[in-house]
């Protein structure tokens, strides 16, 4: 299904990647529409984080073309790279803070590398970013060693949003966190999406996740998009794998009728 | 992959010439503010600029509307400043109205102007004497823990030891012969080489500066005895300072930040035991070893200036060794060896475990482990000095 190029924000053709002689992904097609949220399921080493490591240049792809807000990467020069990059955000599984910077250094890190702002404003926008994932001005002057795992999620979120991006690449935002700390995060996220008009790319696991924030679910199997649509579409797939985790022990929460969450 | 420029090298296009980005114009008492243009991060110096220039020139103004009808693109950042010329206006008793602004930045707008954060505080740093007062007394303080923490670890160890000398079976043979492969056989074509090359260089200088006074065979009693007694194992031990007592410290620090150290304890295993006990019985194994390569080396190597550069023959150089040195000055130099390994590997233990959660600390602790280590190798130098003199070795 092709798409106007304006409203894709990611497009991913015929992407192939291998370590050696083991291919990871096959040949994969793949379209990120402007302004959704869209979830990328797939088994534990079925090369979900490979995929978002290979759409933001870090894993060397074999073959295929990745597109990334209508900027061809591979042809891309340095400076248009660069422009890219600054228009994404991308949130790592483990949070990767910077561990000599406290929480609000590390979110003002971007600010002060990419944009010309007073100290005042840079301070102040930190601290709003840091208040709008739901962290105070005490938590801003900790060192990561002193964050807990949701607190590390929450700096690590509030970094990737601090240019203001289109675009953000969440690998796994709510893996680690209790069930509550999930759930807010999911609305943060929702929140965010709706009031700043974000692209969001994930990767998750989570079926509540899954649920409530996303707008469409791309599943991942032997190296190639087996599925993408709405979680109906999905509930629907008669392939085995797609069937073993939507119908599986723990998606009894799935049956549940979608809640909507408040903007 | 592409290659890329760091960030400094590349052009930023924040360079961007700009409109007016808020116009005013007088009604009545009040101030129609027009704003226009992009209120986004690249903009921000410019939107705050005139921002402050609003807020000092409105200052008699009753009432202040703003018209956004014209701003092209807004996030964060514009809605941030927007809500400090709001907050500016409103502090002072002004009335402050937004207005026409477009209908998908509302969420966003109405999203920031409800956020609080708290203000900087900021505490006074003044000096005073006693600043200096405490600065000494933590230096003394820390001193002190230090030399507690080597004692402990070095109890620690002992128990260790005697544990598994009472139970070899629970030892770890694999890790002890895996780190000693590391430590040990692995270091030997460096220290091959530098002591090699340290042993030449005296014997140079030797007959450089002996040969004015005709004493050219005393060169194989000075390299002899130093080698032997002193430089050997002194270069040995700083070499292995540097090469095995920083990786075990990173080792042990890493393992430490990552969980792994806790993860053991919580399985009923004893750190020292497992992972500190086989890597320092390795080092007091193999820097004997590697001392006795290193002196080796260095004499060969002095023997070889002595034949190339002194025109010394091989015959007349060992010949003169012979009687230069005897099994006493070999001893002295081996018998510092193992302790000054226990003193590289307890420092670089105690400073591995010292490793906080950032990966600065574990830079930090790393360096310290070296410089640590070496001081004390050259301590222990000096005590054994003074105590085969006064046992007349």
């Amino acid at each position: 299904m092709q798409e106007a190029a304006g409203a894709i924000a990611v497009r991913v053709s015929d992407l192939v990647v291998a370590f050696g002689d083991h291919v990871v992904l096959d040949h994969l097609n793949l379209d990120v529409r402007r302004g959704e949220v869209l979830g990328f399921v797939g088994g534990s080493g079925s090369g979900k984080s490979v995929l978002m490591r290979t759409i933001i240049g870090l894993i060397a792809k074999k073959q295929g073309s990745v597109e990334v807000l209508g900027v061809n990467l591979d042809r891309a020069n340095d400076h248009e790279l660069k422009a890219v990059e600054r228009r994404w955000g991308v949130l790592f599984q483990q949070g990767a803070l910077f561990s000599s910077l406290t929480a609000l250094q590390n979110v003002q890190f971007p600010m002060r590398e990419n944009l010309r702002l007073s100290d005042r404003l840079m301070r102040e926008v930190a601290l709003a970013k840091l208040a709008m994932v739901g962290l105070t001005a005490r938590d801003a002057d900790k060192m990561p060693s002193e964050l807990s795992g949701g607190m590390t999620k929450r700096v690590a979120l509030a970094r990737a949003l601090a240019l203001d991006p289109e675009l953000v690449f969440l690998d796994e935002p709510t893996s680690g966190l209790d069930p509550i700390s999930a759930g807010d995060f999911d609305e943060l996220i929702r929140t965010l999406q709706q009031t700043l008009g974000l692209t969001v790319f994930m990767v998750t696991h989570d079926l509540e996740t899954l649920r409530t924030v996303c707008d469409r679910v791309a599943a991942l199997a032997d190296g190639t998009v087996i599925s993408i649509g709405d979680m109906s579409a999905m509930l629907r797939s008669q392939h085995p794998w797609m069937q073993a985790y939507f119908q599986g022990k723990r998606a009894h929460v799935l049956a549940r009728s979608p809640v909507t969450m408040g903007a | 992959m592409c290659f890329r420029l760091p960030i400094w090298l590349q052009k930023t296009e924040n360079d961007v010439v700009t409109r007016s980005i808020l116009t005013a114009t007088r009604v009545n008492d009040g101030v129609h503010l027009i704003a226009t243009g992009a209120w986004t991060a690249t903009q921000a110096v410019e939107i705050e600029r005139a921002i402050e220039a609003q807020v000092a020139g409105g200052e008699r103004a009753r009432s202040i509307t703003l018209d956004m009808a014209g701003v092209e693109s807004f996030d964060t950042y514009g809605a941030w400043l927007l809500k400090r010329l709001q907050a500016a206006f409103r502090d002072r008793g002004q009335d402050f109205q937004i207005t026409a602004l477009p209908e998908r930045y509302r969420g966003l707008q109405q999203d920031v102007e409800h956020l609080a954060i708290e203000e900087a505080k900021t505490s006074p740093s003044t000096w005073s004497p006693t600043d200096a007062l405490e600065f000494v007394g933590r230096w003394v303080s820390d001193a002190w823990r230090q030399l507690v923490a080597f004692v402990e670890m070095l109890g620690a160890l002992s128990l260790a030891l005697l544990w598994a000398m009472r139970r070899p079976g629970s030892f770890r043979w694999t890790s002890a012969v895996h780190q000693l492969d590391r430590v040990g056989l692995r270091a030997v074509p460096i220290i091959l080489l530098i002591t090699f090359l340290i042993g030449g260089i005296i014997a140079q200088q030797g007959f450089f500066h002996f040969r004015k006074f005709g004493a050219d065979e005393y060169v194989v009693d000075m390299v002899g005895i130093l080698v032997l007694r002193e430089i050997g194992v002194l270069i040995v031990a700083i070499m292995v300072a540097g090469r095995s007592g920083s990786s075990y410290t990173a080792e042990l620090g890493s393992m430490k930040m990552r969980e792994e150290i806790d993860a053991l304890r919580t399985m009923g295993l004893d750190p020292v035991h497992v992972l500190i006990l086989p890597r320092v019985l390795a080092l007091v194994i193999a820097l004997p070893l590697l001392t006795f390569i290193g002196s080796m080396a260095a004499l060969y190597g002095g023997g070889l200036v002595a034949w190339v550069y002194g025109g010394m023959s091989p015959e007349i150089f060992i010949a003169r060794l012979k009687e230069a040195i005897s099994i006493e000055h070999f001893k002295v130099g081996i018998i510092k060896a193992p302790f000054m390994a226990l003193a590289i590997g307890v420092v670089a233990a105690v400073e591995g475990l010292k490793v906080k959660g950032s990966a600065e600390s574990l830079g930090l602790q790393t360096t310290t482990s070296v410089v640590r280590a070496i001081f004390l190798v050259i301590v222990l130098d000096g005590l054994f000095a003074v105590f085969f003199a006064s046992i007349g070795m």
